[in-house]
């Protein structure tokens, strides 16, 4: 982000910044509303995590080519239209892959429009850089998006469900533990997947080299 | 974005930029829109097409093809045209030779969370319901989803009484769900213990349905055995 003092990122970093350092779920804990709703399954959450990177490529892309033009008294209200845009089509698309998956995911790709991701990564990044690096930082941005989901999404479906991908991983006999899949199963393997996930990152050796990039709370 | 600077009083916008990039916008984002719309709408309806066989073909196993049907009190057309006034619709099965072998149609009942919607299989020769499936539903996983998969409530469907009753207006025996081990009569559903409410609403759909479809089609069965 150009925040005045702040060290040039590489093209590297830029695009890792959302895989790890920035990771939506896991560092940002934005978007939550898809991501404890849609997780049930690892197919729903790849499948949300796939559209939603879609969107957020494309949008950042659109703003990011548009970001001499767009005046700023009217910038947030061009950004709402290209993303709704970009979710619209998703959601056609998605109907016409398979009506499966668009049934099971029911409400939440329309409100993919409401992501805070996809706008906070509007305004705060794309409206800033060039076509090329705004795409980067919107893609790694969503692959930190969509691993994060499926690793939601695989944990809930193998526990309340005994499944991974709709195959049976612990035959007949298991009792699956179905709390998993309902709205409290979320909030349990979220919290667990945020410590590991902390905890991972501030025993790393580079954690402390990263300190002053991280943390700028946007969103 | 909380940290952004207050923007400066410098010069401002005139309204007639502020105009022309929104209307650009959404020049650009409404043929977007339209391209794909029109590029996806086949796709989407063969999709809804394939699905909605799929689904019939389940509930009617050893069907070949499949047409839909709106029964309507001025009788039995095919849903193609206008919809007639009171239609309800039906899809009916004919096997490779052309003769008929089911009838199928939609019911829907509030469950526990939502609309259970399902769709169930009428045998006319019988006069019998021979199987339930599911379309969509949003009851509590591993409790009202037993619908789809327990075997004994599955069971109350290989053969549910819906005779009409003398006057043809509506069934002999109004379907009905009773409490999970009490069923005693072939128009009674024997619910699911701890899915009472799931398994009511499966019974009530059927039965609102079948109410209204059967007076309808029954005196017109002869139409779908000669299309």
């Amino acid at each position: 982000m150009a925040i005045p003092g702040q060290k040039e990122l590489t093209a590297l970093e830029n695009f890792m910044e959302g895989v790890w350092k920035q990771n939506p779920i896991f560092v940002m804990v934005l978007g939550m509303c898809p991501t404890l709703a849609v997780t049930v399954s690892a197919v729903n959450a790849l499948a949300m995590g796939v559209a939603t990177t879609f969107v957020l490529v494309c949008s950042a892309l659109l703003v990011s080519l548009m970001r001499r033009i767009v005046p700023k008294e009217v910038r947030i209200a061009t950004y709402i239209v290209i993303i709704a845009t970009f979710v619209t089509i998703v959601d056609y698309l998605i109907a016409a892959i398979s009506l499966a998956l668009y049934e099971a995911l029911g409400a939440f790709i329309q409100l993919i429009v409401v992501n805070c991701i996809i706008l906070g990564r509007a305004e705060a990044h794309a409206s800033k850089h060039p076509p090329a690096w705004a795409a980067s930082n919107a893609l790694g941005m969503g692959i930190g998006f969509a691993v994060a989901l499926f690793a939601l999404g695989a944990v809930r479906e193998i526990l309340g469900a005994g499944k991974l991908f709709g195959i049976a991983l612990f035959g007949p006999d298991f009792q699956p533990w179905v709390v998993m899949v309902l709205p409290p199963g979320g909030f349990f393997v979220l919290g667990m997947w945020l410590l590991l996930f902390n905890w991972l990152r501030t025993r790393s050796p580079a954690a402390g080299a990263m300190k002053p990039v991280e943390g700028h709370g946007h969103g | 974005m909380a940290d952004m600077p207050i923007a400066a009083p410098g010069p401002q916008t005139s309204s007639a930029a502020m105009i022309r990039t929104l209307g650009l916008v959404a020049t650009v984002c409404g043929i977007l829109l339209v391209l794909t719309y029109q590029g996806t709408l086949e796709a989407i309806t063969a999709n809804k097409r394939i699905a909605l066989e799929r689904a019939v073909f389940k509930v009617l196993p050893g069907a070949a093809g499949m047409r839909e049907f709106y029964a309507s009190p001025a009788g039995v057309v095919p849903a193609a045209g206008p919809v007639p006034e009171g239609a309800v619709k039906f899809y009916a099965t004919y096997d490779k030779a052309g003769a008929l072998t089911g009838v199928a149609a939609e019911a829907a009942a509030v469950g526990y969370a939502d609309f259970v919607r399902i769709l169930y299989a009428y045998d006319p020769a019988r006069q019998v319901i021979t199987g339930i499936g599911v379309v969509s539903h949003r009851e509590t996983p591993g409790i009202g989803d037993k619908i789809l998969t327990d075997k004994a409530f599955l069971a109350n469907f290989a053969a549910l009484d819906v005779r009409l009753a003398e006057d043809m207006k509506g069934l002999a025996h109004a379907v009905k769900t009773v409490k999970h081990g009490s069923k005693q009569s072939p128009w009674e559903i024997d619910a699911i213990s701890g899915a009472t409410v799931t398994s009511k609403a499966v019974g009530r759909g059927i039965n609102d349905s079948a109410q209204r479809l059967l007076p309808l089609l029954v005196p017109n069965l002869d139409k779908l055995r000669s299309p």
